[in-house]
């Protein structure tokens, strides 16, 4: 790459060709005060905040958008500078209403961080203030618009990485407004982003206003579970409650996004808990002891086919837990396939999303098999935006569209069958597939769930080896999973032959469903005796003969693998409410009162277990690597039969026990998932 | 004084007919094939050396800026554009071109753009133009019928397009990147600098715009020669210029002159003198809104051009004169151009954004004296705080006419304030302390 020198306060410092002035001050430790700039945006050079000093330039530049060139001389800390900036913050400030300890940016704004270092200690203008009108964004950004700085950092994320052009500016001079044009809700699934990129206390959150301050916040890392991308999050607490969720970096996974669900339905961890045991007794649950609720349950131990059901939202540590437990107990029927997808677990190649997110940036054709990423993965959908937008990457869809995808795709057809067709010859689209070097093939959970599922599988990766995406250097086979839990328990070899169906039509007479909501409940027979384990009286808890009161993701230090094979571990934010446990402690003490004790008393000897059972789970964060064993999953492609291919997710909103006990969740399912039609005239 | 022989816009009155055969009987079109056989190169040189400045304001050199055109084209094509956005207050100059001598314009464009590899040239024309712009848009279609431009243009080999674009009616599309965005069909934005239109211009491709004046002028250096150009006017402000004298004269007209003629010389020879004779005369703003304003004793002697208008800290900018007698409240006059510019600014960037509508408003007080004498200087400090640190130079354009008032009349401001505050009934004090009953010691 090549190089340029330049010369910042004195220090030489050589970039590569291309960077503007603000990155080369950055790489030499000098901070440059910015609104407008984002990395992750395009440039827009509006606030003038960023101004240096070039020599031989007759006037200030403004560093975010002027590229570098050999031999410059850049001053960021001369008396020019510093007067630029101090008008420019004057400037801010005229319109800005200064009403910090009433707003919510309050201790994290720029604005007022920039203004210690560049405002006046009283403001010169004696006019009239601006006041602008509040716009409606939907039911999680709120705004207060009189405090915009117009740095239209939030037009360019809603145009180029959300991929909604709603946003604009409109009128001009100080009546330059940012305005949605016409009043609707935001058509996003990342909109909770324009609340982070937001400057200043313009967009703030709505479920958080008013509720607390950054500095009275504990902020503990964690990993979101709400989708299966495993997005890195800061979970923000004050004392038992987790007030917010923000989204750390990764330039691997997420960037710097986060969906709207894990971050705004974290209201549902507060409502319909389970904070202590129930027994069914008489045909009705009662609350009962710890002991009453073991006691309840290891009478009904001996002898019982016993089977276990592990949910989305789990920890690989209760899952391995519960399986030893049910080992301990003699037995291996454990599934976590609610559903009954179809998946081949003879090698982790065949449900691993194995290109990678940030495979995404290389890739150069795609194919959707029943997936609709946009609400599987908004996160991952915004990386295959953003290589669209970039590089003009031609995807295709097999199956339902439910709704924009946010960039173009050819619509291959809705029926599964469609995937035979790519390949023959004949196929545009299949052409587009060979021709590229590295194309992508994505499974998605909707085509996983049909009686067919395995035929999919198979005739998928039977593509991807023909189109040329199976290489010593490039694994162009994915499975997007739509469960956090899902990866680790298949790791885990959390399954059983057969799958979820035939282990319930097998007779099992005892179920131990640890937080699992979604499986088909009419199928669990009428005698069988349900143990209901997990942190929310939902569907399964509903089922249960016996609930013991686990914790959620955030309340608990925990494993988690997501759709990629990444391992990552989260810490508890905060302890369970009333008498809930963390998970695989339950599970100790339950192993314990049956005299099964299992061989762990802490979290580290439990982890020690995991790295035993398998190997990948001490290996944590990821690494990509090509494939040279193409053989393929198990299954006919002949078997797919000709219907229509539907997605898994049919209302983004609500498809966990979380979300679905989220009020804010439930306001958004109802503004987006199902809108009211409009009235007749 | 300018000879008749040596004027370029012949028909600047439009007392002769503006149609293609009346263009030709006043040498428009005349041999247009043998200046293009002379070569891009050639043209060019013939431009620079003629030592022509952008008549748009900025005073850039034309042939310099042509010469920044890729020679050698990357794939891409090239544009040229003629910013006809005549929108600055008090100019009125391109709508005379535009109406009576349109075919020098048409010519102009073919030249220049073969000179710069275009084969494609937009005339962006203000909106409020309506008649001017369908008379532009006869002219051209004369010249496609009579073979002039279209494909091979006047048989010289080369295929140009000349097309009218008609703006919508904001002056900040007058700035050339904001009407790039404007052209495209974006909001009229002015777009960061660099890259510069040269290198990435109109809908990415290499574009230069160019003023009507500096391209309608072209054809007549082509064809008399650069040295007779740059034989006229002063050394680096060669030529003629249209200017146009409007306020308190007693003749406000458009008129064609060398540049470096003494102002007063120009508004009592062209204009009929000063309303109420020389001795009457305020200030004058010698270039268009966006320029400072001048008092009487530098009107006295100074020359009309860009270098001495810049020696006396001003412009010459579109070489709009407006002169203003002693009957002009002089402050009012400078508030409105502040309402002008706040009500013109884009909002695009901070200091124009904020700092006008800033700047409208304290003018306003100024008016009525409402204001503080220190406000006079943090006025100052505010236009201070606008220039050169915008994105275009609508925030410049804004904060000079302010400074210059601050310059040179100041008094009147201070005068002002004081016979406001003075006026003012002191409001009746609560009671104090004398006549309140002494405490107790």
């Amino acid at each position: 790459m090549a190089m340029v020198k330049l010369t910042i306060d004195g220090e030489e410092v050589e970039v590569a060709a291309g960077s503007t002035v603000l990155q080369a001050c950055e790489q030499v430790g000098r901070e440059i005060p910015r609104f407008c700039y984002h990395e992750r945006l395009s440039i827009a050079g509006n606030c003038r905040m960023c101004l240096v000093e070039l020599e031989r330039a007759p006037k200030p530049i403004a560093s975010c958008a002027y590229p570098v060139a050999d031999g410059m001389v850049v001053r960021t800390d001369s008396e020019m500078v510093r007067q630029a900036r101090r008008g420019v913050m004057e400037f801010l400030l005229i319109n800005h209403p200064l009403d910090c300890p009433i707003c919510d940016q309050g201790g994290e704004c720029d604005l007022q961080d920039q203004s210690f270092a560049y405002g006046m200690d009283h403001s010169r203008y004696a006019e009239e203030k601006r006041a602008v009108k509040d716009k409606y964004l939907g039911p999680l950004v709120k705004t207060v618009m009189t405090r915009c700085i117009q740095c239209t950092r939030c037009v360019r994320f809603a145009t180029e990485i959300a991929g909604v052009p709603e946003l604009g500016a409109t009128a001009r001079g100080e009546n330059l407004e940012i305005t949605t044009y016409v009043e609707k809700a935001l058509t996003s699934e990342l909109s909770g982003n324009l609340i982070d990129i937001c400057p200043v206390g313009a967009l703030t959150s709505k479920p958080y206003a008013f509720v607390s301050r950054p500095w009275e916040l504990s902020k503990i890392d964690s990993v979101d579970v709400l989708d299966a991308l495993g997005t890195p999050i800061r979970i923000d607490a004050r004392g038992s409650d987790v007030l917010r969720v923000l989204p750390r970096s990764d330039d691997t996974l997420n960037e710097e996004w986060l969906s709207d669900k894990s971050r705004f339905a974290i209201d549902g961890l507060k409502r319909r808990r389970l904070d202590r045991p129930w027994v069914r007794r008489n045909g009705k649950l009662e609350p009962a002891s710890w002991s009453e609720a073991f006691s309840a349950i290891a009478q009904r131990v001996p002898g019982a086919r016993i089977g276990a059901v592990a949910g989305d939202l789990c920890d690989a540590e209760s899952i391995l837990a519960l399986k030893d437990l049910l080992g301990n107990l003699d037995s291996d029927r454990v599934e976590c396939r609610q559903k009954g997808e179809s998946l081949d677990l003879s090698r982790r190649e065949f449900y691993l999303f194995n290109s990678g997110v940030a495979g995404i940036d290389e890739a150069d054709a795609l194919l959707l098999i029943g997936c609709h990423p946009r609400h599987e993965a908004p996160v991952l959908n915004a990386r295959i935006r953003r290589r669209w937008v970039e590089s003009g990457l031609p995807v295709g869809t097999i199956g339902v569209v439910p709704s924009d995808l946010t960039y173009p795709a050819t619509e291959l057809g809705q029926s599964a069958a469609a995937l035979l067709g790519l390949h023959g010859s004949g196929s545009v689209f299949g052409q587009v597939l060979r021709a590229a070097q590295r194309p992508m093939i994505v499974v998605g959970q909707g085509a996983l769930l049909r009686d067919d599922g395995a035929a999919i599988l198979a005739s998928a990766w039977a593509l991807a080896d023909k189109v040329g995406a199976l290489k010593p250097d490039w694994n162009g086979f994915n499975v997007l999973h739509t469960a956090a839990s899902r990866v680790g328990a298949l790791d885990l070899g959390f399954v059983s032959s057969g799958g979820i169906h035939s282990m319930l039509d097998d007779g099992v007479d005892f179920l131990w469903l640890l937080g699992a909501d979604e499986l088909d409940f009419a199928g669990i027979g009428r005698r069988t005796f349900v143990v209901y384990q997990g942190h929310h009286g939902d569907r399964g808890a509903a089922r249960g003969d016996v609930i013991l009161p686990g914790a959620a993701y955030t309340e608990k230090a925990g494993t988690y693998v997501n759709t990629e094979g990444r391992v990552q571990q989260g810490f508890g934010a905060v302890v369970p409410p009333g008498e809930a446990r963390e998970d695989w402690r339950i599970l100790r003490a339950f192993s314990e009162f049956v005299g099964r004790r299992l061989p762990y008393d802490d979290i580290d000897s439990l982890r020690r277990r995991l790295f035993e059972v398998n190997p990948v789970f001490a290996r944590q964060g990821l690494s990509r690597f090509g494939i040279t064993d193409r053989r393929g999953p198990e299954g006919d492609g002949r078997a797919i039969h000709d219907s229509a291919l539907t997605p898994a997710i049919h209302d983004y909103y609500r498809t966990d026990a979380i979300s679905r006990a989220s009020a804010t969740m439930a306001e958004c399912s109802r503004i987006y998932a199902q809108p009211m039609p409009a009235a007749a005239e | 004084m300018l000879s008749d022989s040596d004027r370029i816009f012949t028909n600047l009155y439009g007392q002769h007919d503006w149609r293609l055969p009346g263009a030709r009987r006043r040498g428009d079109w005349d041999g247009t094939a043998a200046i293009l056989a002379r070569g891009r190169e050639s043209i060019i040189e013939e431009v620079k050396a003629s030592g022509l400045r952008g008549r748009g304001g900025a005073g850039f050199p034309t042939g310099m800026k042509w010469s920044f055109m890729p020679k050698v084209s990357d794939g891409r094509p090239a544009y040229l554009v003629v910013n006809a956005d005549e929108s600055e207050p008090g100019t009125c100059k391109d709508r005379d071109i535009l109406r009576h001598d349109p075919h020098k314009l048409i010519e102009g464009c073919l030249i220049a753009s073969f000179a710069m590899g275009a084969h494609a040239c937009y005339v962006y024309i203000r909106g409020e133009f309506f008649n001017e712009a369908r008379q532009l848009q006869q002219a051209i279609d004369e010249a496609y019928e009579a073979g002039l431009i279209g494909g091979n243009a006047c048989g010289s080999g080369w295929d140009f397009d000349l097309y009218v674009h008609r703006g919508a009616g904001a002056y900040i599309c007058g700035e050339e990147t904001a009407l790039l965005e404007s052209l495209e069909g974006k909001k009229g934005m002015p777009r960061l600098k660099p890259p510069f239109p040269a290198a990435v211009g109109l809908y990415g491709c290499p574009t230069t715009v160019n003023n009507v004046e500096s391209i309608a002028v072209v054809p007549a250096i082509m064809r008399r020669g650069a040295s007779w150009f740059s034989a006229l006017g002063r050394p680096k402000n060669t030529g003629t210029k249209l200017f146009c004298i409007s306020g308190h004269v007693n003749k406000p007209c458009n008129v064609e002159e060398e540049l470096g003629i003494p102002l007063r010389e120009l508004i009592d020879r062209y204009a009929g003198g000063v309303r109420g004779g020389w001795e009457n005369l305020l200030a004058v703003i010698p270039g268009g809104s966006s320029v400072p304003l001048i008092p009487k004793d530098i009107c006295d002697n100074v020359l009309m051009d860009f270098d001495s208008l810049r020696d006396v800290k001003s412009g010459l900018g579109t070489a709009a004169v407006i002169v203003m007698d002693r009957s002009t409240d002089i402050v009012r006059a400078i508030a409105r151009l502040a309402q002008f510019y706040k009500h013109e600014s884009c909002g695009q960037c901070t200091p124009c954004r904020e700092g006008t509508g800033w700047m409208k408003r304290m003018m306003d007080r100024m008016v009525e004296g409402r204001a503080d004498i220190a406000e006079i200087n943090l006025l100052d400090q505010v236009t201070r705080q606008i220039e050169g640190h915008t994105i275009c130079a609508l925030g410049d354009a804004a904060a000079w006419p302010i400074q210059g008032l601050i310059r040179h009349f100041r008094p009147v401001m201070e005068a002002r304030i004081e016979a406001y505050n003075a006026r003012r009934v002191p409001k009746p004090l609560a009671a104090t302390p004398e006549a309140l009953p002494a405490a107790a010691e």
